[in-house]
């Protein structure tokens, strides 16, 4: 019974926080590129949200004749389905997860990677040139990268002994953040974690300054919908996992709950997110793989194996 | 020796026949079968540079002294920057024989102009490689520089589209890869076609261009023009000298009054007007103030096609400022067609140097924060540093100007080197590339906004006094001062400004430096209230026939940033 309530809430509160992460990365970027953002319907402007779901659900829900109608239409679905999954092993607080899952860590990578169908089977289903383009970058992209990032965690599991997302919490109240000890496997994971959800830099496979709107140019109404909720429901999931990871958790001073701590890291790391997509140019997809394969892969693993030869000499 | 001389010397004169014009240009008739031969001799002298080619419809013009007969005259414009001269070719053609050998083989860049000649007037190249319209829609009926062509919708029947006429434009809209010049596959490949345009969110206006892709490698593009066409030098031919002005506003829009300066210049020319030294700096004023706003946006769109979101926003916060600027003194933003012949419309408005000085204060340490921001950026580096790179002699072949000249190390300025409106007496330098990439080109520009700068600076310390329109009867609207004193003068006014002035009959032409290049304009008066014959010279028209040669072999995010780096305007490059 608790899980169930314990569900509902999660799938409530996220997919709230999705939608106001809109409204919330347009304030942002407006802020950073001396605007205004979307700032009159309601107080700060936050009944934009509201607005912009009525506008998204009662948009023609309109599916080109040329598509594949079947995979058209399961595209979206996919990335949701699989954002909200990974959310089950996410330790919120103490003794608060949906699932404690001991294979939690490979749980994430494993939903995280089922994500890159959405992208493809959408682009490849949208017959539409500019889509198929979007999808074939996704698909190198994400085969590129996905190598790394699991690499990436297995310093924070070698210093655990757990792939459990709790048992990483707990063992950084011992070893201190794991950002410190695994400072490299943080910068890789992160790197990872951009490339995974397709934001600037790393968002070629939508670019939309040389193929529109990439995978999802066919795309429109709710289904777009799901896209985009599903792109920043993966920018709350890697900022919740690079938290627990790397930043202690749900772990912090005693003055406030745990639950404050974790949220207030993961908002801060969502922050971080909207910020590169103010700042940063978007490098070209050559250089995007040669960056992936000929530096971030042979760092990942040289991090793992130093890793593994302290904690082995020191076993020893 | 003069070219006159040269030419002379080696064709003699019974084959060579020279004629007068009001700009000086030494402009000689030869006859059709030797213009391949002439040109090419011409460019062994150092008339590198074909910077127009264009066609006057001659079956109506009274006033041509001392010309050879002709139904049809098609010009070549030749500029030669070692001797800094321009020499002006012109071949008679009469209605019943409207061919002329193509000149493609000499000057590459000739295509293209070829094409709109064709388009245009109907005159046909024989040799060219693909003579086909350019401008006008594949099923256009009549050639609209044609003096019989009409000029507005209310000549025309009210317009129609039946089924078979809609069925046969959506034949003509199918895309055939053959008929573009690719292949649709290799022994091994098949080619994927990718329509790029006209709507597309990097192509800066309406711009097509059709890709031939192997993966995401561009095997080959062929640029589509015309869509942005509304037949500027057609209605120049029913407007009066003066109500054409706020019309050259409009064919680079983002230039504003730089339009107005090469049209006002060569109407005065052909007037002999003389214009007061205040109305020169007022020009050249605020001709560098919109220079530095065109090439803002410039900068901002360079960041954003690359992928940086940001900048675009600061750009326009400055550009806002400088609009406001010019606002203040002409009542308009981007169009504000501000430069009458003989002079400008008002005088400068008081306090008018406040705002300048401000923002002269403001915009270097900006600056200075872009260049962190967007050209010290190591990803905008990767982007476009050896990317859609060009030699100076390939410049001079694609009759490509302005920065993207200047990017290839070529240090030539039509203000330094030919100086108009008083540019002589201003301190400034000319920035140069060394590369001619994507990214030199930006540089260019980036430093021309500092110059710019300067040179406004000079503007507000030593703006001259005295009147800011000339005291001669074909100014227009003339000074009001003097119209109530007494009658000549007040007739004088009624007429200017009910019918127009009569500007002399002549061919006149001056060119500029504009935001994006030379741009000139080329008139024909025939004694009348308006031109016989406008030709605008637009930049961006040159500079978009080159993009095949630097894109192909690279990929779609290059040629991304290639567009974003020549800086055209689509309005500049249809007219």
């Amino acid at each position: 019974m608790n899980t169930a309530i314990l569900i509902a809430t999660v799938l409530i509160c996220l997919l709230s926080l999705a939608a106001l992460l809109i409204w919330l990365e347009r304030r942002l970027l407006g802020i950073w590129q001396d605007r205004l953002g979307p700032n009159r319907v309601g107080f700060l402007g936050l009944g934009q949200v509201v607005a912009d779901m009525i506008k998204i659900f009662t948009k023609e829900d309109w599916i080109p004749p040329f598509a594949d109608k079947g995979i058209f239409i399961l595209a979206p679905t996919i990335v949701v389905i699989a954002m909200l999954m990974a959310f089950a092993v996410v330790p919120f607080a103490p003794d608060t997860s949906i699932s404690n899952l001991n294979i939690g860590l490979l749980f994430f990578l494993a939903m995280s990677s089922l994500a890159a169908y959405s992208v493809m089977l959408g682009g490849y289903a949208s017959n539409n040139k500019y889509a198929l383009l979007g999808s074939l970058r996704a698909a190198a992209q994400t085969v590129s990268y996905e190598v790394f990032m699991g690499l990436s965690l297995m310093g924070v599991v070698l210093l655990t002994g757990s792939f459990n997302m709790s048992d990483i919490v707990l063992a950084q109240k011992e070893h201190g953040w794991f950002v410190f000890s695994q400072f490299v496997g943080f910068i890789v994971f992160l790197v990872a974690g951009i490339a995974e959800s397709h934001r600037l830099p790393f968002d070629l496979p939508e670019a939309e300054h040389e193929i529109v709107a990439g995978f999802h140019t066919e795309y429109s109404g709710m289904k777009f919908g799901l896209f985009f909720i599903g792109e920043y429901l993966g920018v709350a999931l890697i900022s919740a996992v690079i938290t627990t990871l790397f930043f202690g958790g749900w772990l912090g001073p005693e003055f406030m709950p745990p639950l404050f701590w974790f949220c207030l890291k993961t908002f801060i790391f969502i922050c971080f997110f909207v910020l590169l997509r103010a700042a940063v140019p978007r490098p070209r997809y050559d250089q995007l793989m040669m960056f992936g394969w000929k530096v971030m892969l042979p760092i990942s693993l040289l991090n793992l194996l130093i890793t593994a030869a302290l904690t082995l000499a020191r076993a020893s | 020796m003069s070219i006159k001389a040269e030419l002379e010397a080696e064709f003699g004169l019974p084959a060579l026949h020279f004629q007068a014009c009001a700009d000086g240009v030494t402009t000689c008739w030869i006859i059709r079968e030797d213009n391949a031969f002439v040109l090419r001799f011409l460019k062994t002298l150092g008339y590198v540079m074909l910077l127009d080619l264009s066609a006057i419809d001659e079956r109506l013009r009274q006033h041509r002294p001392g010309q050879p007969a002709a139904d049809f005259t098609v010009f070549y414009h030749l500029i030669s920057f070692s001797r800094n001269e321009d020499v002006r070719i012109k071949v008679a053609l009469s209605e019943d024989d409207l061919s002329l050998p193509s000149v493609v083989d000499v000057f590459p860049n000739a295509n293209w102009y070829e094409r709109e000649v064709y388009d245009m007037f109907g005159v046909n190249f024989s040799g060219h490689p693909h003579l086909s319209r350019i401008l006008m829609p594949s099923t256009w009926e009549g050639h609209p520089l044609r003096k019989e062509h009409p000029a507005r919708a209310t000549e025309m029947e009210p317009y129609s589209l039946p089924d078979d006429i809609l069925a046969r434009e959506q034949e003509a809209l199918k895309f055939e890869p053959e008929a573009w010049g690719m292949k649709r596959k290799t022994d091994t490949n098949d080619f994927m076609f990718l329509n790029l345009g006209p709507n597309h969110p990097s192509v800066h206006g309406v711009f097509r261009i059709a890709l031939q892709l192997d993966g995401e490698k561009l095997v080959d593009c062929v640029p589509d023009i015309g869509y942005h066409h509304r037949g500027a030098e057609k209605m120049a031919e029913r407007q009066s000298w003066h109500t054409f002005i706020p019309y050259t506003d409009r064919v680079d829009y983002l230039g504003g009054v730089m339009n107005n300066f090469p049209y006002v210049m060569a109407v005065e020319q052909l007037a002999g007007i003389e214009v007061p030294a205040r109305a020169q700096m007022i020009r050249v004023m605020l001709a560098e103030l919109y220079r530095i706003a065109s090439h803002l946006v410039f900068y901002g769109t360079f960041a954003q096609d690359v992928g940086q979101l940001s900048p675009v926003f600061y750009m326009f916060i400055d550009r806002e400022k400088v609009f406001d600027i010019i606002s203040s003194i002409t009542g308009g933003r981007m169009h504000s067609g501000w430069f009458r012949v003989g002079g400008v419309a008002q005088d400068l408005p008081q306090g008018w140097e406040i705002a300048i000085r401000e923002f002269i204060q403001w915009l270097p340490s900006r600056l200075d924060h872009y260049q962190k921001m967007v050209m010290d950026n190591d990803i905008v580096k990767r982007r476009t540093v050896n990317i859609g790179d060009y030699s100076t002699e390939e410049a001079f072949a694609w009759g490509i100007t302005g920065a993207g000249l200047r990017a290839t190390g070529f240090k030539w300025d039509y203000r330094k080197e030919r100086p108009y409106s008083g540019y002589e007496q201003f301190d400034f330098d000319v920035p140069v590339g060394s590369n001619g990439d994507a990214y030199d080109r930006a540089m260019v520009r980036i430093e021309e906004i500092r110059q710019s700068l300067r040179i406004v600076e000079q503007c507000v310390n030593n703006m001259p006094k005295g009147p800011y329109k000339a005291q001669h009867p074909l100014t227009t609207p003339p000074p009001k001062d003097r119209t109530l004193k007494d009658i000549e003068t007040l007739i004088q006014h009624f007429v200017n400004v009910s019918w127009g002035p009569v500007i002399p009959h002549g061919e006149g032409y001056m060119a500029v430096e504009a935001t994006k290049g030379i741009n000139s304009y080329f008139l024909v008066s025939d004694n009348n209230t308006s031109s016989y014959r406008t030709r605008i010279r637009a930049p961006s028209f040159a500079h978009l026939q080159m993009i095949p040669l630097i894109s192909n072999g690279l990929f779609v995010a290059d040629l991304i940033a290639i567009i974003a780096s020549i800086d055209f305007v689509m309005a500049d490059v249809d007219r």
